[in-house]
C-alpha cells in the first residue's frame, strides 16, 4: 500500500534517503485527506530544519495544514515546480510531488520514523 | 464530539458514491466526492447536483399570511404578489442584526414557502413562532421535505426533459412531475451563479429524484466544498460567516434587499437609524494572488489591522484566493490596496467588487 523504500512520521510526511540527504513529501493518505492542493509554502535552500518543527504549510481548497520536519538538517533543494503545479502533490505524492531535499544532520533520527507497514497500521488506527 | 448528527434522506447515496462526510451545522454532509475543483468545474461547465435536504423549509399560510411575513422580513414582499414569484430576503432582530437569510416563495393563494439555513433552523422556528400572529398557520416541514439543487449550464435542459416542460422563470417556483411520477416543486433559484433549479420534494422521494438526476452522465454529484467555492465566486453571502446577529444588512452589502419604503417590520427602526447615521464598515470582496485567505484572518491597510476576512477560499475558476471582508467604508472602494495576514506572512489584497467570476450561464 505504502512504498516500502520510504520512512514515515506521525504527521504523514515521508522520507526517502539518498546518500547523506533525504527527500521529503507527504503521504498518499495525507494528500487524500487534504483534497486538492492549491498552494504550498516551502522553506528556502539553506534553511535549517529541526525534527518535529514546522517547515511549511500546505493549502487545499478547504483547509490549511502545517508541514512538520521528520528530520533535522539543512535544505539543499526545493521543488519549485510545486509553485506552478501544486496538484502534483495529489497526483504523484511520492514522485513529482516531493517537497524538499535535506542534508541529514543526524542519520540516527531515521530510526524514530515508521516503516511502511507500521505507518499503514498507524493510518488504519487514525482513520 | 458526542454531538448526534442528523442525516439527510440521501446519506446512504453519498456513502455509496464514496463521499467524504463531515459535520456541518449539526448534519453529516458530503464535503466532496471526487474532488472540490472537479465538482466546481462540473457546475460551471455542465451540471451538478447538491444535497441540500438539511436546509429548513417552513410553510406559512392562511388569511393574513402575507402581512405577517411582510412584518418579519426586510424586503417588500409585494414584489412577489404574483403567484409563483420568489424573493431573497433577510429576517432581522430589533437591533437590525441578521437572524437568517431566506428565500420566500409565493407558492399558492395565501401560502408561502420559506427556505432557511440548516444551522439556524431552531432559532428561526422559535423566532417565527414568537413573531407570527397566533392565527397564522406556521408549519415546520423541514423533516419531511427533500431539497436537491441542480445547477449548471445543462441544468435547465435536463430538468425540462425530466418534467416534460420548461421550469419556471428565474426567481419563480412551479409544480412539476418528474419522469411522470414524482411530484415536485421547481424553484428557479440557486447558490452557484449558474442557471438551474432547486427541486423541492417529499423526503421520501429524495432518493428517487437524486438517482433520476444522476442517471444523466453529464450530472456530477457535488459536495459542500464546491457549493462554498461556487457561491463565493459570485459573492453570495453565507450566514454565520458574512453576516449574523452582530452585523446589519446594510454593512453586509444587503441594502438591496432592505426596503426603505415598505411599512414597519422587525428591525426597521434600527436599520433606518444605521442608514441615517452612515455606515462605519462594509463587507467587500478582495482578491489575493498568493495564499488562501480564510475566515477570521486579519485584514490590514498599510500595516495596520483594519478588518477581518468573513469568507475566504481558493477560486477554482480564477486560480487564486478570493474573500469577503469587513473593512472601514473609506477602504471599501474597488481597487483599494489592502493586505491579508495569512498566518506567518502578509500578502497583498485588492478590493474587488463581486461577483469575482462574471461569465456564467446566468450572465450570458
Amino acid at each position: 500500500m505504502y512504498p516500502t523504500d520510504l520512512r514515515y512520521d506521525k504527521e504523514h510526511e515521508w522520507v526517502r534517503v539518498e546518500g547523506d540527504a533525504a527527500y521529503i513529501g507527504i503521504s498518499d493518505f495525507a494528500q487524500d485527506q487534504l483534497g486538492e492542493v492549491v498552494y504550498v509554502d516551502l522553506p528556502s535552500v539553506g534553511d535549517a530544519l529541526a525534527a518535529g518543527e514546522t517547515f511549511g504549510e500546505i493549502e487545499s481548497v478547504k483547509s490549511v495544514s502545517e508541514l512538520f520536519a521528520p528530520l533535522s538538517g539543512a535544505v539543499v533543494e526545493v521543488n519549485n515546480e510545486l509553485d506552478k503545479s501544486p496538484e502534483m502533490i495529489n497526483s504523484d505524492p511520492y514522485g513529482a510531488g516531493w517537497m524538499i531535499k535535506v542534508a541529514l544532520a543526524d542519520p540516527s533520527q531515521l530510526d524514530d520514523l515508521m516503516s511502511a507497514g507500521d505507518y499503514e497500521s498507524f493510518v488504519a488506527n487514525e482513520a | 464530539m458526542s454531538e448526534v448528527l442528523h442525516r439527510t434522506p440521501l446519506y446512504e447515496e453519498h456513502v455509496a458514491l464514496g463521499a467524504r462526510m463531515v459535520p456541518f451545522a449539526g448534519w453529516e454532509m458530503p464535503v466532496q466526492y471526487e474532488g472540490i475543483i472537479d465538482e466546481h468545474r462540473a457546475v460551471r461547465t455542465r451540471a451538478g447536483i447538491f444535497d441540500v435536504c438539511h436546509m429548513a423549509e417552513f410553510r406559512v399560510f392562511g388569511f393574513g399570511a402575507f402581512e405577517a411575513l411582510q412584518h418579519l422580513v426586510a424586503s417588500d414582499l409585494h414584489r412577489i404578489d404574483e403567484l409563483g414569484a420568489a424573493q431573497y430576503t433577510v429576517m432581522l432582530d430589533e437591533a437590525g442584526g441578521v437572524i437568517d437569510d431566506l428565500i420566500v416563495y409565493h407558492t399558492g393563494d395565501l401560502e408561502y414557502l420559506v427556505i432557511a439555513n440548516a444551522g439556524n433552523h431552531d432559532i428561526d422556528v422559535d423566532w417565527m413562532r414568537a413573531h407570527l400572529p397566533g392565527d397564522i398557520e406556521f408549519v415546520d416541514e423541514s423533516d419531511r421535505t427533500g431539497l436537491i439543487a441542480l445547477q449548471g449550464p445543462e441544468a435547465v435542459r435536463i430538468i425540462t426533459e425530466l418534467a416534460g416542460h420548461e421550469p419556471p422563470a428565474r426567481f419563480h417556483i412551479a409544480e412539476a412531475m418528474l419522469d411522470g411520477s414524482i411530484p415536485v416543486l421547481l424553484g428557479r433559484t440557486g447558490y452557484t451563479g449558474e442557471d438551474g433549479v432547486e427541486i423541492v420534494c417529499s423526503a421520501a422521494a429524495a432518493v428517487a429524484v437524486w438517482r433520476l438526476l444522476l442517471s444523466y452522465p453529464e450530472v456530477t454529484p457535488c459536495g459542500l466544498g464546491a457549493r462554498d467555492t461556487l457561491r463565493l465566486e459570485m459573492g453570495y453571502p453565507l450566514h454565520g460567516s458574512d453576516m449574523d446577529r452582530t452585523t446589519d444588512p446594510l454593512s453586509a452589502g444587503l441594502g438591496w434587499v432592505v426596503s426603505a419604503k415598505k411599512g414597519d417590520y422587525v428591525g426597521r427602526d434600527a436599520v433606518e437609524h444605521i442608514r441615517a447615521a452612515g455606515l462605519k464598515r462594509r463587507l467587500v470582496g478582495i482578491a489575493v494572488l498568493e495564499g488562501v485567505p480564510r475566515h477570521g484572518y486579519p485584514v490590514l491597510h498599510e500595516g495596520s489591522e483594519v478588518g477581518t476576512v468573513a469568507s475566504g477560499t481558493f477560486s477554482p475558476t480564477l486560480g487564486h484566493g478570493i474573500a469577503t471582508a469587513y473593512v472601514p467604508v473609506a477602504l471599501a472602494e474597488a481597487g483599494t490596496r489592502l493586505e491579508v495576514s495569512i498566518r506567518r506572512k502578509t500578502v497583498e489584497a485588492t478590493v474587488t467588487r463581486p461577483p469575482f467570476v462574471t461569465k456564467t450561464s446566468l450572465s450570458t
